[in-house]
C-alpha cells in the first residue's frame, strides 16, 4: 500500500508555481471548482517512489496570507481548517530566487500557522547570471526548515524536492515570529483569553474578514480585553507586524544570500523601454493583435474545413447504411450535427490560448495593463480590465472571473457588465460562417478582406465596450476607494509545458461544459423539429402532393418539399414563425428566428442549429456552409445576402446570448440586479444595430 | 523630503513616511516601508501609472497612490 501525502503549493505570482504543479503532476491534474465559488481548484498526483505518492493541490497566486480577494482567501481558508479533506500534511512554498526577500514574507506567514513547510526556491538557473550566491544550509538552519534550490525550466531539484516530500514528517514546526514582540500587552491578553488556541491563528481570526470552522469569532469579539474591530489600532499593529517580519527576513538574507549588482543584466530595461514606450508600445500591442487574429483565421481553417466535411460525410454515411428510422435520423441528425458543432471550434479555441498563454507566461500582458491603465481609466476601466477584455475573447465566463484582481469595486462592476461586449469565441463560428456568405473572398492591400473583416468585428467588440464603460461610469453612482498595484515580472520564454497545459484545459473546458449545452440543445432541436402537433405536420405527404405542380416534381424535389412543409408546420418551426413580426424588420425568415430562441442559451448554438434546420430531410452530402448558401428567400434571392448578414454580425455582436454569462455575472455580483440589467440593455442595442444595418443596407 | 509622485524616470530615494491608513496592506508587504530604496523607472503616457522598482520588486502604482509615499531623494 502506498502513503499518500497532502501537498499544498503556496506562493507569489510569477515565481513559477503553476510550473512546477505541472512538472509534478503532469496530465494526471484535474482542474475543478472550490464548492460555492468560481475559484479554479487545481489538483493532481505525483509519484514521489514505490512507498510513498503525493496528492498536490496549487493554490491561487497570493502574496501574504492577508486577503485582498477570494483567490487569496482560498489560501487562508484551507490551511486555517484542519478538517477539510485537502488541509496539507505539508506546504512547499514557491518562491522566485531573484524575489527571496519579498516571497520570504508569506513563508514566516505560513509557518507560522504550524505547517510543516518547505521553501522552494525557484529559477536556480538565473543565479549565474544575476550574481546570485544562497548559503543553502545555513538559510536552512536560520529558518528551521528544508531548503529546495530547483528550476523548472532547466528540471534540477525536483528529485531531492521529492525526498524532502517523503520524509516530511521530520520538518520542524517552529515559528519565525514572537507576536508578543510586537505588542506585549495585546497579544497577552488575547492568548490568556484562549490559552488553547495558537495565537498567531486567534490574531488572523481578528484581521481578517473569513469564515473559520475551528475558532468562534463571536466570542473573540465579545472580549474587552483587546479590540476586534478593523480600525487603526488593528492596522497599526499589522503594519508592525510586517515591519517585524521584514527584519526577521533581511537579518537572515544578510547572513545567507548575495548578489552581485554589476551582473545583474540590463535584458529587463532594455525591452521595458521598446515595449511600454508611449508610442512605439501601442504601436507593438496593435501589430501583436492583429498577426494574432490574423494567424487564428488562416490557420484555423484547415482543420476546420476537414471537420465540417468529415461529420457530413458521418452523418451521410449513418443515413445510408443503418435502418432507416427515427433512431437512425436522431443519430444522423441530431446527435453527429451537435458533436460536430462543438468540435469544430477546438482549433480557434487552442490557437487564441495559445496566443494568450505564450502573452501571459512572459510577462509581456502586465505592461500591456501598465500601458493601458491611463486610458481606460478614463473610461471608467482599470488598466487590469486589459485581461478580463481579452480574456474575454474566448469566453466571457473566465474574463469576468479574471476581474477579481480588479481592487476597486466600481472599476471591477463595470469590467464586468462590459466584458460580454468583447468577440467571444462563441460568436467566432457565427461570425465566420456569415462571413464566408457575404463578404468577397479577396485582397485588399496585400490583406484577406474576410479576416479584416474578422478584425473589424474584434475591434467594434472592444470599442462597444469602451463606449458603454464611459456611459456606465457616468451613470452608476457608487463611491469607491481606489488603489491599484500591479507587479511588473521578469520577462521569461514561455516554457512549452504550461501554454501546452493552458491550451488543453481551456480546451477541454469548452468540450464538456459548453459542449454539454450545445449537443443536449441540438437533440432537443431535433425532436422538437421532427414532431409536430396538428394535421398539417401529420398529413405533410398528401398536402404537398396534392399541389398541382406536383406530378411534374422529380422524386428528390417532392421529398425536400415535404420535409420542408414538416418542419414548418413542427413544434420549432412554430416558436420560429411567432417572433418572425419582431424579426423580419432586421431581414429574419422563421428558420433564423428558431436559430436566435435556440442561441439564446449559447451563441454558438446558432449554426449547429441551422445546420440541423437546414439538414432535415436533405439527403445529399453538404456542409454547413453549402446548405446555407443554397438556402433562398421567398423572392429567390439568396437568404444570406450582404444586409441579412451585416444585420446578423451585428446583432450577434451586441446582444447578450448566453446563460452562462448571466449565471456568471449574477455570482460575482452577488444580486440578479446586475445580470438583468446587462441582459436587457444588450437586446435593446443589438435589436436597434440590427434594425439600422438591414434597412440602409437593403 | 517630497512625494513618490513628483520623481521623474531614474531618481531614486529612501521611503520616510506615508499615510499609513491610506495605503493598502498590500503595498506595505511588498515592500513600501520606511527605510526601504525606491526608483522610478518608467513613467506611463500622462505620466500615470507609474513604474516603481520598491526594494527587488517592480511594480507599477496610480499618481494618486504614490502622492501618500513621502521620500529623501538620494
Amino acid at each position: 500500500m502506498t502513503n499518500s501525502v497532502n501537498v499544498a503549493l503556496i506562493g507569489n505570482p510569477n515565481t513559477g508555481k503553476t510550473s512546477l504543479f505541472n512538472k509534478l503532476t503532469g496530465l494526471s491534474q484535474k482542474v475543478g471548482n472550490y464548492p460555492g465559488i468560481t475559484v479554479e481548484k487545481k489538483e493532481g498526483y505525483c509519484s514521489l517512489d514505490r512507498m510513498n505518492q503525493a496528492h498536490i493541490i496549487d493554490l491561487p497566486g497570493t502574496y501574504s496570507i492577508n486577503t485582498s480577494s477570494i483567490d487569496e482567501s482560498i489560501v487562508l481558508e484551507l490551511l486555517m481548517n484542519k478538517n477539510n479533506r485537502d488541509y496539507p500534511d505539508v506546504a512547499l512554498i514557491i518562491t522566485d530566487v531573484e524575489n527571496l526577500k519579498r516571497n520570504l514574507l508569506l513563508f514566516t506567514q505560513i509557518k507560522d500557522l504550524n505547517i510543516p513547510s518547505i521553501l522552494v526556491i525557484n529559477m536556480s538557473d538565473r543565479m549565474i547570471k544575476k550574481g546570485i550566491q544562497i548559503n543553502v544550509d545555513l538559510l536552512e538552519k536560520e529558518l528551521d526548515t528544508k531548503v529546495a534550490l530547483i528550476s523548472t525550466r532547466d528540471n534540477t531539484g525536483i528529485d531531492l524536492l521529492k525526498k524532502l516530500l517523503i520524509n516530511y514528517r521530520t520538518l520542524s514546526k517552529s515559528t519565525c515570529l514572537d507576536l508578543k514582540k510586537i505588542d506585549l500587552k495585546y497579544f497577552h491578553n488575547l492568548q490568556k483569553t484562549f490559552p488553547k488556541e495558537p495565537l498567531y491563528k486567534l490574531w488572523i481570526v481578528i484581521t481578517q474578514d473569513i469564515n473559520f470552522g475551528e475558532i468562534d469569532r463571536k466570542k473573540i469579539n465579545t472580549s474587552d480585553n483587546f479590540t476586534t474591530h478593523y480600525d487603526k489600532i488593528i492596522k497599526g499593529l499589522q503594519h508592525k507586524e510586517t515591519i517585524k517580519r521584514y527584519q526577521i527576513i533581511n537579518n537572515v538574507l544578510k547572513k545567507t544570500y548575495s548578489f552581485n549588482l554589476n551582473t545583474a543584466t540590463d535584458f529587463r530595461s532594455r525591452l521595458d523601454r521598446v515595449l511600454i514606450h508611449k508610442f512605439w508600445g501601442y504601436i507593438i500591442f496593435f501589430f501583436l493583435l492583429l498577426l494574432i487574429f490574423q494567424s487564428i483565421y488562416d490557420w484555423s481553417s484547415y482543420p476546420m474545413d476537414s471537420i465540417d466535411s468529415a461529420f457530413a460525410f458521418i452523418s451521410d454515411s449513418i443515413k445510408q447504411n443503418f435502418p432507416p428510422g427515427l433512431f437512425t435520423n436522431l443519430l444522423s441528425e441530431g446527435i453527429i450535427s451537435g458533436i460536430g458543432g462543438i468540435v469544430i471550434f477546438i482549433p480557434q479555441i487552442s490557437f487564441l490560448f495559445f496566443f494568450i498563454s505564450i502573452l501571459e507566461e512572459s510577462g509581456y500582458m502586465s505592461r500591456v495593463v501598465f500601458l493601458m491603465d491611463r486610458t481606460l481609466r478614463r473610461f471608467g476601466l482599470s488598466g487590469k480590465s486589459v485581461i478580463p477584455l481579452i480574456s474575454g475573447t474566448a469566453c466571457a465566463i473566465p474574463a469576468v472571473m479574471a476581474t477579481r484582481n480588479i481592487e476597486n469595486w466600481k472599476e471591477r462592476l463595470i469590467t464586468i457588465l462590459v466584458t460580454p461586449f468583447t468577440t467571444c469565441s462563441a460568436r467566432l463560428p457565427v461570425y465566420l460562417i456569415i462571413i464566408a456568405l457575404v463578404i468577397p473572398e479577396q485582397k485588399w492591400f496585400g490583406m484577406n478582406l474576410q479576416a479584416l473583416t474578422l478584425m473589424g468585428m474584434y475591434l467594434l467588440g472592444f470599442l462597444s465596450a469602451i463606449i458603454a464603460s464611459s456611459i456606465l461610469s457616468k451613470i452608476l453612482k457608487i463611491s469607491h476607494k481606489s488603489y491599484f498595484i500591479i507587479e511588473l515580472p521578469n520577462y521569461k520564454v514561455p516554457l512549452f509545458t504550461n501554454v501546452f497545459i493552458a491550451v488543453l484545459q481551456k480546451v477541454k473546458a469548452f468540450v464538456f461544459e459548453a459542449g454539454k449545452i450545445i449537443l443536449s440543445i441540438s437533440i432537443i432541436l431535433w425532436g422538437l423539429a421532427s414532431f409536430g402537433p396538428g394535421k398539417e405536420f401529420k398529413n405533410a405527404e398528401e398536402i404537398v402532393k396534392a399541389n398541382p405542380n406536383s406530378e411534374q416534381w422529380s422524386s428528390e424535389t417532392l421529398e425536400y418539399e415535404i420535409a420542408s412543409h414538416k418542419l414548418e408546420y413542427s413544434y420549432i418551426g412554430i416558436m420560429g414563425k411567432s417572433i418572425t413580426p419582431i424579426i423580419s424588420p432586421l431581414g429574419y425568415d422563421w428558420k433564423i428566428g428558431i436559430a436566435l430562441i435556440t442561441s439564446f442559451a449559447a451563441r454558438e448554438v446558432f449554426v449547429g442549429t441551422l445546420a440541423t434546420i437546414y439538414s432535415v430531410g436533405q439527403e445529399n452530402k453538404l456542409t454547413i456552409k453549402e446548405k446555407m448558401k443554397n438556402e433562398l428567400k421567398s423572392n429567390g434571392k439568396p437568404m444570406f445576402d450582404l444586409p441579412t448578414g451585416v444585420s446578423l454580425l451585428l446583432f450577434y455582436a451586441f446582444a447578450m446570448q448566453c446563460m452562462s454569462t448571466i449565471a456568471i455575472v449574477r455570482r460575482e455580483t452577488n444580486s440578479w440586479k446586475w445580470p438583468l440589467f446587462q441582459l436587457t440593455g444588450m437586446t435593446i442595442i443589438a435589436y436597434i444595430a440590427a434594425l439600422i444595418a438591414y434597412q440602409t443596407l437593403s | 523630503m517630497i512625494s513618490l509622485d513628483n520623481l521623474l524616470p531614474g531618481e531614486r530615494g529612501i521611503i520616510t513616511q506615508f499615510e499609513a491608513n491610506n495605503l493598502p496592506m498590500k503595498l506595505i508587504e511588498m515592500g513600501c516601508l520606511p527605510g526601504n530604496e525606491v526608483e522610478v523607472l518608467h513613467l506611463a503616457p500622462y505620466d500615470d501609472p507609474i513604474y516603481l522598482k520598491l526594494d527587488e520588486t517592480h511594480i507599477a502604482i496610480r499618481k494618486d497612490l504614490a502622492s501618500q509615499i513621502f521620500i529623501d531623494l538620494k
